[in-house]
């Protein structure tokens, strides 16, 4: 395959994958016939492109090709009594059934995909599957599971939601506020594997992600504009997106420490930090996704990296602590701690975390960085070697290699 | 579509006066909405018989089929569109009857 077909197949999967995955499920009520047949028009445009040439609209004939590939299979699958069924689903051209306040397939999608009745690891799993478009293989990397796992959790998920019969729809306005926390708990996740990307063959970064998270939870946010933790999700994705340029160079990982300010996306950081000040001003209190927002909010609005605020970043992560325990929360404080109180009392404060993260890339990372601080190369180079291990994306192990390569011996 | 909806119970005949009345006014609301399909209450499991008439003669033994220190307590069974609707009629039958539910769709 040529390479700018390649690319256009590629750009196609990107950006039309979630839709077309939407549309079909909505034709045909049933998420193993929508991933399948979608699947399957991806791979016939990577067999006819080359010798057809990329038709003039891809998305319009991977749709047609979609729809075609999932007829073929339910009509395969039909017994004979169903003709009448048959009849009725072939001439099914009927446009969407009205949804209310948002008409958007992909945001019917991740709902079902995040409903509540589904473990939470299945809905990631789903979501980044069926709305993101990630492969097994990707998707199990990103978590940490082995691919067999990884099939069989999707598998049950889609197995439940078609038994149990979990709807295809935005849930009502009663259920709204309850059922979205577990969707921006999913956005998150899809967004982060969006901005630090796993797998060898897999850029560093993936703007897909990172975008198609942005854009659903703007969605919702236009549903629910009193909702804190929505704009908070949405502040803290744009002030993180906004540093995206700087992040890698010639494929390496720059620390925030080390970043070039002027790269910085000015327009994401001040949308940013306008819905903070927002936030702030509200009265109401927290939660996770705006105290994140806000420490975001800190480091960026620092022209330089000395300028920093760090008193405040560490209140900050003390207010997180207090509603959110998780070992990963008290690492990212340790390393604020780092800044105001030396690395001393830092390494002190990781070294307690090490039972609950051995497993955690960013862990040993922390460690190695604040080993070497302290002049204590043979145990910083052991950490960098445990880190690259366990890092998946491609631009932080070349970043932590050069740091362990520069050690002094 | 039809739901089951399963009582769990650690304790046997253990339902209050107000639980029972508080599950009458669910149960009317739910006959009411058109959801009602049938309902009732089990004895203890201490009571059940397990039966094997698989071979030439049936086997009966006493008691239930799998001790645990919880069990099935009586049921629901509703007709509901989608699980959406069915997980509000669990929800609020088991604020009724003061005890956990499961709820699990017919084949």
């Amino acid at each position: 395959m040529t390479g700018d077909v390649h690319a256009a197949v590629v750009r196609a999967h990107r950006t039309e994958w979630a839709r077309i995955v939407a549309g079909l499920t909505r034709r045909f009520g049933d998420l193993d016939v929508a991933e399948e047949a979608a699947a399957e028009a991806f791979a016939t445009a990577v067999e006819r492109w080359p010798a057809d040439g990329v038709p003039p609209s891809p998305g319009a004939w991977l749709t047609t090709t979609a729809n075609r590939k999932a007829i073929d299979r339910i009509r395969r699958e039909l017994k004979r009594d169903d003709k009448q069924r048959e009849a009725r689903m072939m001439y099914d051209d009927d446009p969407p059934e009205p949804v209310g306040a948002i008409d958007d397939e992909r945001l019917r999608l991740i709902f079902t995909c995040c409903h509540p009745a589904l473990a939470m690891e299945s809905r990631v799993a789903l979501t980044l599957r069926m709305v993101g478009g990630l492969t097994m293989p990707e998707i199990a990397r990103a978590f940490l599971v082995q691919e067999a796992a990884m099939g069989q959790r999707i598998t049950r998920a889609k197995a439940k939601i078609k038994a149990a019969r979990i709807p295809y729809r935005v849930p009502s306005v009663d259920d709204l506020p309850r059922r979205v926390s577990g969707v921006l708990a999913v956005l998150y996740l899809v967004f982060n594997e969006g901005y630090l990307a796993s797998g060898e063959d897999t850029d560093p970064v993936r703007q897909e992600l990172t975008a198609e998270a942005i854009r659903l939870t703007r969605l919702i946010r236009g549903l629910l504009p009193d909702d804190g933790e929505v704009a908070g999700l949405l502040a803290l994705m744009l002030l993180t997106e906004a540093r995206r340029a700087a992040r890698v160079s010639a494929g390496q990982l720059v620390t925030l420490a080390e970043q070039d300010r002027g790269a910085w996306d000015a327009e994401l950081i001040a949308e940013g930090h306008r819905v903070v000040r927002e936030r702030l001003s509200s009265g109401v209190a927290p939660g996770r996704y705006q105290i994140l927002a806000a420490i975001n909010a800190v480091h960026t609005s620092a022209p330089d990296v000395r300028d920093t605020d760090w008193g405040q970043i560490v209140a900050l992560y003390d207010q997180l602590v207090r509603i959110d325990s998780s070992p990963i929360v008290a690492l990212n404080r340790a390393v604020a701690v780092a800044e105001l109180d030396g690395p001393e009392v830092a390494l002190a404060a990781v070294d307690r975390l090490g039972d609950r993260l051995d497993r955690y890339h960013a862990y040993h990372a922390t460690r190695a960085e604040l080993l070497r601080r302290l002049g204590r190369s043979a145990p910083a180079r052991d950490a960098y070697d445990r880190a690259i291990s366990l890092a998946g994306n491609t631009a932080e192990t070349a970043y932590l290699t050069r740091r362990r390569d520069q050690l002094r011996p | 579509m039809q739901y089951l909806v399963s009582v769990i119970a650690d304790e046997s005949n253990s339902g209050t006066a107000s639980e029972m009345a508080a599950i009458d006014v669910f149960n009317a609301q739910a006959q009411a909405d058109g959801h009602w399909v049938f309902a009732g209450g089990l004895a203890d499991p201490a009571t059940a018989t397990v039966i094997d008439g698989r071979g030439a003669e049936p086997v009966f033994t006493d008691g239930p089929f799998i001790e645990t220190k919880e069990f099935l307590a009586g049921f629901w069974v509703f007709e509901a569109p989608d699980l959406d609707v069915a997980l509000k009629l669990a929800a609020a039958g088991s604020k009724a009857c003061n005890r956990r539910v499961e709820v699990r769709p017919f084949l």
